[in-house]
């Protein structure tokens, strides 16, 4: 079996509390995934948030909501974390299977390099601390689709732990304000995938397919309440999360339901719930076995993974048997943080702008083409990446690289407005008719649609002149100071020069023909 | 070299023990209690099945008990008897599976590739449920 996977720990025994975060109303754990193909992967997060009762009638008594996040992601291999079978999404059931994924007796593991490495990484990405030392152990429990009657998984001494993640959370009335938080890594674990079951309800079986390598990454929430000060509260396990929305919506149900059972002197059971997002809640899911007993005991057949740095290095050691926490901490790409700093100090960009250019795929590339290739000012790339382009992708439903627009025709297009060659209400235009017209350029649709700013300056100062002849009560009423008077001068000049001047440039005219 | 195995391994191994006869047996008589067995039962699937079973596992825990008799004060315990070898690290390459014929011979029943399970766990029948055997 066995997509290999991350796994990271989970807040299950308790204990990890991350910030206490005293302003806000409430707050969650944040999912963090590390994608990879291959075995599991998990990497969890505490944090802990404080809700005041919904209830009036009780009082004011405050509510701390403790969530762990259990994250389970594949990593990106050929190969599964214990055996040499392909991991690869969508094949024929039961074709990636080899004799040990099948649990047939006298196979044993042999775990995959290229895992170690991408947990390490993932550790390191994370902060977290790696263990030189780490252990497997196994992890019992009886489903079809775990043909061995265990999972190897890593539950006493974990590759890395104690991590953290910084994320942005957008807040206040119009989630405009931008705040960050930070959520805690308790540990990342390698673990074995188990199979995928199909549940045939007619016939009454299961079908199982034991290929894994599902690309998924998935999600468990594990949540309790309690009042500050006090011991933690019992928790519930939330599974079957498919998303995001999901997970936000579940959490913030569970914590309400777990505070109004204790509300009216109930308790909370220790089990398993799954959401249910037609009814908005979560609903018990397990039976009724209470706690699971997993009987962990260390994997016999896998000696303890030891890892080394530069200094630790033993001599003369076969470079394929060994692996150098400081080489892979050299290969990290840039992390996001890193380029969000960069594009702030860079380009002056606002923090909450960073976020956005770095969560929508490929924005940051188009973002960094359109800059090599014009000499407009970045904050007015920046404008016209997040208001124009990206509202024009979201309203369409595209993806940043099916996008009509290419960087350059976005360069053309603010280079023209940059040395004012066109007005930015005539760019706007054009900006339209590029995103239904392929292959023209910017400069042939301004040619063709006649937008080019006038450039005679003796020519409009004489419009200018007209249009005050044509209306002399208007032009009384801006004497006498009336602010909406000009806009409607402004307004008139430009209809005279069908859209072909600059607005601020015919202001100036007029406010100077008015001052004569 | 393998009485300082043995040696090393006792701790933790001592530990388990003492915390599984505690909870096995509180009145410390060396029985187990029917409780445990039924939970052993339905977490091992094992079928004790007869009373000669039951005082089997109790004469295996009195004899591991004498290990208590060893001083393991400020021994490290042992991880596994492999802890000093090396982790073979396998290059991530394809070099099996697709022998799904080969594995589907096994199963009892298959649909279409896939192995053929019932749904879901079958729960054990509960202890009165079952064959009349008295633990005492």
């Amino acid at each position: 079996m066995a997509a290999p996977m991350l796994r990271g720990c989970c807040l299950a025994r308790r204990g990890a509390l991350a910030c206490i975060d005293g302003g806000s109303r409430r707050g969650r754990g944040a999912a963090i995934g590390c994608r990879s193909s291959g075995k599991r992967g998990r990497s969890s997060v505490a944090q802990q948030s404080l809700i005041t009762a919904q209830k009036s009638g009780k009082g004011e008594h405050a509510w701390a909501a403790v969530v762990g996040l259990e994250i389970h992601a594949q990593i990106s291999s050929n190969s599964k974390l214990f055996s040499g079978s392909q991991v690869q999404f969508a094949a024929p059931p039961n074709s990636l299977v080899s004799f040990f994924d099948a649990s047939l007796p006298g196979t044993l593991p042999v775990l995959n390099r290229r895992c170690v490495e991408a947990a390490v990484m993932t550790g390191l990405a994370l902060k977290c601390h790696i263990n030189k030392k780490s252990l497997f152990d196994r992890k019992h429990y009886f489903y079809a689709d775990l043909p061995a009657g265990y999972q190897i998984t890593q539950q006493r001494l974990p590759i890395a732990v104690n991590g953290s993640l910084e994320y942005s959370v957008c807040v206040g009335k119009k989630r405009s304000q931008v705040i960050t938080r930070t959520a805690r890594i308790k540990q990342i674990q390698l673990e074995q995938d188990s199979g995928k079951s199909l549940h045939d309800e007619l016939r009454s079986q299961t079908l199982i397919d034991l290929n894994r390598a599902e690309g998924q990454l998935r999600v468990d929430a594990n949540i309790s309440v309690h009042h500050p000060g006090e011991p933690l509260g019992v928790r519930t396990e939330v599974k079957n999360l498919n998303s995001a929305r999901f997970l936000a919506r579940a959490i913030d149900s569970e914590i309400e339901r777990q505070i109004n059972e204790l509300e009216n002197g109930r308790e909370i059971l220790n089990e398993t719930r799954s959401f249910d997002c037609k009814l908005g809640c979560t609903i018990p899911m397990r039976d009724k076995e209470g706690k699971q007993d997993y009987r962990f005991m260390p994997e016999p057949n896998l000696p303890p993974l030891l890892l080394y740095d530069t200094a630790s290095l033993p001599p003369g050691a076969d470079p394929q048997q060994v692996i150098n926490i400081d080489r892979i901490r050299e290969q990290l790409p840039e992390l996001p943080s890193e380029t969000r700093e960069q594009l702030v100090q860079q380009y002056g960009m606002l923090p909450e702008h960073s976020f956005t250019i770095l969560n929508e795929v490929g924005l940051l590339e188009f973002f960094q083409n359109v800059i090599k290739e014009t000499r407009a000012e970045p904050k007015k790339v920046t404008s016209w990446i997040l208001n124009n382009f990206l509202g024009f992708l979201k309203q369409q439903n595209l993806a940043v690289n099916e996008s009509p627009v290419t960087p350059s025709a976005l360069a053309e297009l603010l280079n023209l407005l940059d040395r004012k060659a066109i007005s930015s209400s005539a760019a706007k235009q054009v900006f339209e008719e590029l995103w239904r017209s392929k292959g023209k350029t910017p400069s042939q649709i301004v040619s063709e649609k006649q937008l080019e700013l006038m450039q005679d300056g003796e020519a409009l100062n004489q419009v200018c002149l007209a249009v005050m002849e044509e209306h002399p009560q208007v032009v009384l009423a801006m004497k006498r100071g009336n602010p909406r008077a000009i806009n409607k001068l402004i307004g008139l000049v430009r209809k005279a020069t069908l859209s072909r001047a600059d607005p601020t440039v015919i202001k100036e005219i007029l406010e100077k023909k008015l001052s004569s | 070299m393998w009485a300082r195995a043995v040696r090393f391994g006792l701790r933790s191994w001592v530990a388990w023990r003492r915390g599984f006869t505690s909870k096995a047996d509180p009145q410390g008589n060396g029985r187990v209690s029917a409780q445990v067995i039924e939970h052993l039962e339905r977490l091992a699937l094992v079928d004790f099945g007869s009373q000669e079973a039951v005082a089997r596992l109790e004469k295996a825990i009195a004899f591991a008990d004498r290990l208590r008799a060893v001083d393991t004060g400020g021994v490290e315990p042992m991880e596994s008897v492999l802890e000093d070898r090396c982790l073979y690290l396998r290059s991530d390459n394809v070099v099996e599976g697709n022998c799904a014929e080969e594995l589907l011979q096994n199963a009892h029943r298959v649909v279409e590739e896939y192995f053929v399970a019932p749904p879901g766990n079958i729960s054990l029948p509960k202890q009165d449920e079952q064959e009349p055997f008295s633990y005492n």
